[in-house]
């Protein structure tokens, strides 16, 4: 398929600049560029995250598109019902995409969000993944990483592994699962225009760098999801029709067959920072496990 | 044309008969057969709607809430515990004012568990800002359940129109069905003041601040106290339009006259019993018992629960000596909650206070307690004899 490039994106903006989003928001690029991807004729649901003040408080709306605010817990179900009525007005050509935070996809919402699944409710499920509850504070979530201070997991840092939602949804049989990072919005973008294609549930988990929440400058945004990927930390693929593929640059970085080490990735955020040596090769050892599983891909 | 058939099936073609577009739901008794009619009406094609069978209560009013919010007759029922569940979304769909229908098969909730009838589910959801209504039989239940997306669309207020699980859910009465040719008389297609749409956009329910805010005009838009003082106040005149939906029911089908109270030989009545559901009706029988040992006695049945119709029930209750409130739920830790707002009705609407009647709550039928008719005449005897049973749960063993 034609990629994209930065001078083949859309110019029409859905976002307008000066939203409430903090200054080197992920989300706010990453929101940004899929919107340009879904086009003037989509509704949006959004549930209670970052994404609920970046769009602005009432009677200030900061994007164009038209978007249901919903419960917490509800979003995907709540997708369900846009597009049950769409289509029984004969709406059906307007499309319908979820936009939550991880803890309103893997935590709280993902009741929902499987039993849409499992049903096939033809709409995209964009998560923006801040990797904790930005929203409240920057608590803990299921998907915040082993070792990341959170204002609940003051001293030790979060214990367990992130849960890969991702994977659960792959597990769900969809026609369409992937992953991508706000540092890669061409990538993000193209995968945004083949998910609509598809039928059912599609599923996009985008890693999506907080410099509050993680703790770095706001400039290091784009560097920080770089270097995610570029250490193989955070990976790039999709899953469509059941077949795996790593994209752009984790497909670059499978083809060289070298990778950063993860420690430039944990060492440029403070978030980690009682992370020991130890854990740290830990970190490392899994994500060189993971790797070898890999083979093939796009190629570049 | 008169059918036999269920409470359940009665709701069900009453949703039929108002045109709902998407129905979602999740199996609870005593309301599954309900919405298992209705998946079965639309999945034979003999109803054009959308029906999602979702994973939760929460979910389900959770599809009607966004349905609605796009444009289309949305549909749900539950009953106890999937009524709890729902509860973040019951204030929702109120809040965001959108003209939802939902069924309560009333159901005794857990802890422990009780599958069988009264009426905690509903009560306990009576301070979300819907309307509440209580059928007291199938007649009821089919055109109660079709006036309430009338009134629900008139006000922008959600519906719920609450029945006796089992006692009306599954048993089965005569009742006259609507013809379906009227009904576009007395309902005309869903009109939303509102549906989600790419060429107008809007951001629905987002934060909204605890001050009034200029908009990108210049206006001033309201606040969060100014949208909910405008629920309560729209709430407070949904009295008038539940009144009027009636009367227009009764023109187009002939039936109603009773929206608001149901009075049965109240007119002479020196004690009145009131209550809410089919228990009114069967006390209808105690009240011919006593009235034939010399009793003037009488009972009314309240109709309209939320918003409360203070003004008429305490007309119907001005001139009585004394008032007992038969109920099947309670504010845990005070008194039945009916108990309390009609104390209250008749404080602000009788002119001499002097002249109120005495106000003696009794509770029945907690999780499908039998009640039998004999023990409530028992009852209402020692308290027309001055004093009510001690304690006052009636047919209590402890
Ligand atoms: C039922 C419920 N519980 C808790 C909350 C409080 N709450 C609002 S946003 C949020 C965290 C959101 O986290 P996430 O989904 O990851 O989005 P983020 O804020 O990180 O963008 C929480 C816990 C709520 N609104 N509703
Ligand atoms: S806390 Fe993080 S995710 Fe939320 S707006 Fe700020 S930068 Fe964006
Ligand atoms: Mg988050």
């Amino acid at each position: 398929m034609t990629r994209t490039t930065i001078l083949s994106l859309p110019t029409e903006e859905y976002v307008h600049p000066g939203n409430r989003a903090c200054t080197g928001c992920g989300l706010g690029i990453a929101y940004r560029i899929g919107t340009k991807a879904l086009g003037p004729d989509t509704i949006v649901i959004v549930p209670p995250s970052c994404l609920t003040v970046l769009q602005g408080l009432f009677p200030v709306a900061s994007t164009k598109l038209p978007s249901l605010n919903t419960t917490f817990a509800c979003t995907a179900a709540a997708a369900t019902g846009v597009l049950e009525a769409l289509k029984a007005q004969g709406r059906e050509h307007t499309k319908v995409v979820a936009w939550a935070g991880d803890g309103g996809t893997a935590d709280i919402g993902i009741q929902s969000l499987s039993g849409a699944a499992e049903r096939g409710d033809d709409f995209l499920f964009m998560c923006y993944d801040n990797e904790g509850y930005m929203n409240t504070g920057v608590q803990r979530s299921g998907t915040t990483p082993q070792g990341a201070i959170t204002a609940n997991t003051p001293f030790k840092g979060k214990l367990q592994q992130k849960k890969d939602v991702a994977a659960i949804m792959i597990a769900h049989g969809i026609d369409y699962v992937a992953t991508a990072s706000a540092a890669y919005p061409l990538d993000l973008y193209d995968k945004i225009r083949k998910a609509i294609t598809l039928k059912g549930v599609k599923y996009i988990h985008i890693h999506t760098p907080c410099p509050p929440g993680w703790g770095y400058e706001a400039r290091y945004t784009v560097k920080i999801g770089e270097l995610a990927v570029e250490t193989g930390y955070w990976d790039l693929y999709e899953v469509e029709l059941g077949e795996f593929r790593l994209t752009g640059a984790s497909a670059k970085a499978l083809k060289k067959g070298t990778r950063k080490p993860v420690n430039e990735y944990l060492q440029a955020q403070s978030r980690f920072r009682i992370m020991s040596p130890e854990q740290a090769a830990d970190v490392q050892a899994r994500v060189d496990a993971k790797w070898s599983t890999y083979s093939g891909g796009e190629g570049c | 044309m008169h059918v036999i058939e269920t409470g359940n099936v009665a709701a069900a073609l009453g949703v039929r008969l108002a045109g709902a577009q998407v129905v979602a739901a999740y199996p609870i008794t005593p309301q599954t057969p309900l919405t298992e009619k209705l998946s079965e009406l639309i999945e034979a094609g003999e109803m054009d709607a959308r029906y999602v069978p979702v994973e939760s209560e929460h979910s389900a009013l959770a599809v009607c809430i966004a349905a609605s919010s796009a444009g289309a007759r949305a549909f749900t029922a539950t009953s106890a515990n999937g009524l709890l569940y729902m509860h973040e979304q019951v204030h929702w769909a109120a809040g965001a004012r959108l003209p939802i229908v939902m069924c309560v098969a009333n159901r005794a909730v857990g802890a422990p568990w009780n599958i069988w009838n009264d009426h905690q589910d509903s009560i306990s959801q009576r301070d979300t800002g819907w309307i509440q209504i209580y059928s007291c039989d199938h007649q009821q239940i089919i055109d109660d359940t079709l006036k309430a997306f009338r009134v629900a669309e008139a006000t922008s207020i959600p519906v719920m129109v609450c029945y006796d699980g089992y006692l009306l859910s599954h048993t089965y009465m005569p009742f006259a069905v609507p013809e379906q040719e009227k009904v576009a008389e007395f309902l005309p297609p869903f009109q939303p003041a509102y549906a989600l749409d790419p060429s107008s956009p809007a951001n629905l329910n987002t934060v909204t601040l605890p001050e009034v805010r200029l908009d990108v005009h210049g206006e001033l838009a309201h606040g969060y106290m100014e949208i909910r003082y405008l629920l309560q106040e729209d709430l407070r005149n949904a009295v008038q339009v539940v009144e009027e939906t009636d009367a227009a029911y009764q023109e187009v089908f002939g039936r109603g006259g009773v929206p608001l109270v149901e009075p049965y030989r109240c007119d002479d009545a020196e004690y009145i019993v009131v209550g809410l559901g089919s228990l009114t009706y069967q006390l209808r029988d105690v009240v011919e018992t006593l009235r034939a040992e010399g009793h003037r006695i009488g009972v009314l049945g309240v109709r309209l629960y939320r918003p409360v119709p203070d003004a008429a029930i305490a007309a119907a209750l001005q001139g009585a000596h004394g008032v007992f409130v038969m109920e099947k739920a309670l504010s845990y830790g005070y008194e039945g909650a009916l108990c309390s707002d009609l104390k209250s009705a008749l404080y602000d609407h009788l002119p001499d206070k002097s002249e109120a009647p005495f106000v003696k709550g009794l509770i029945a039928g907690i999780g499908g307690r039998e009640i039998r008719t004999a023990d409530l005449a028992d009852a209402l005897r020692s308290g027309l004899a001055g004093s009510i049973p001690d304690p006052n749960w009636i047919a209590i063993q402890l």
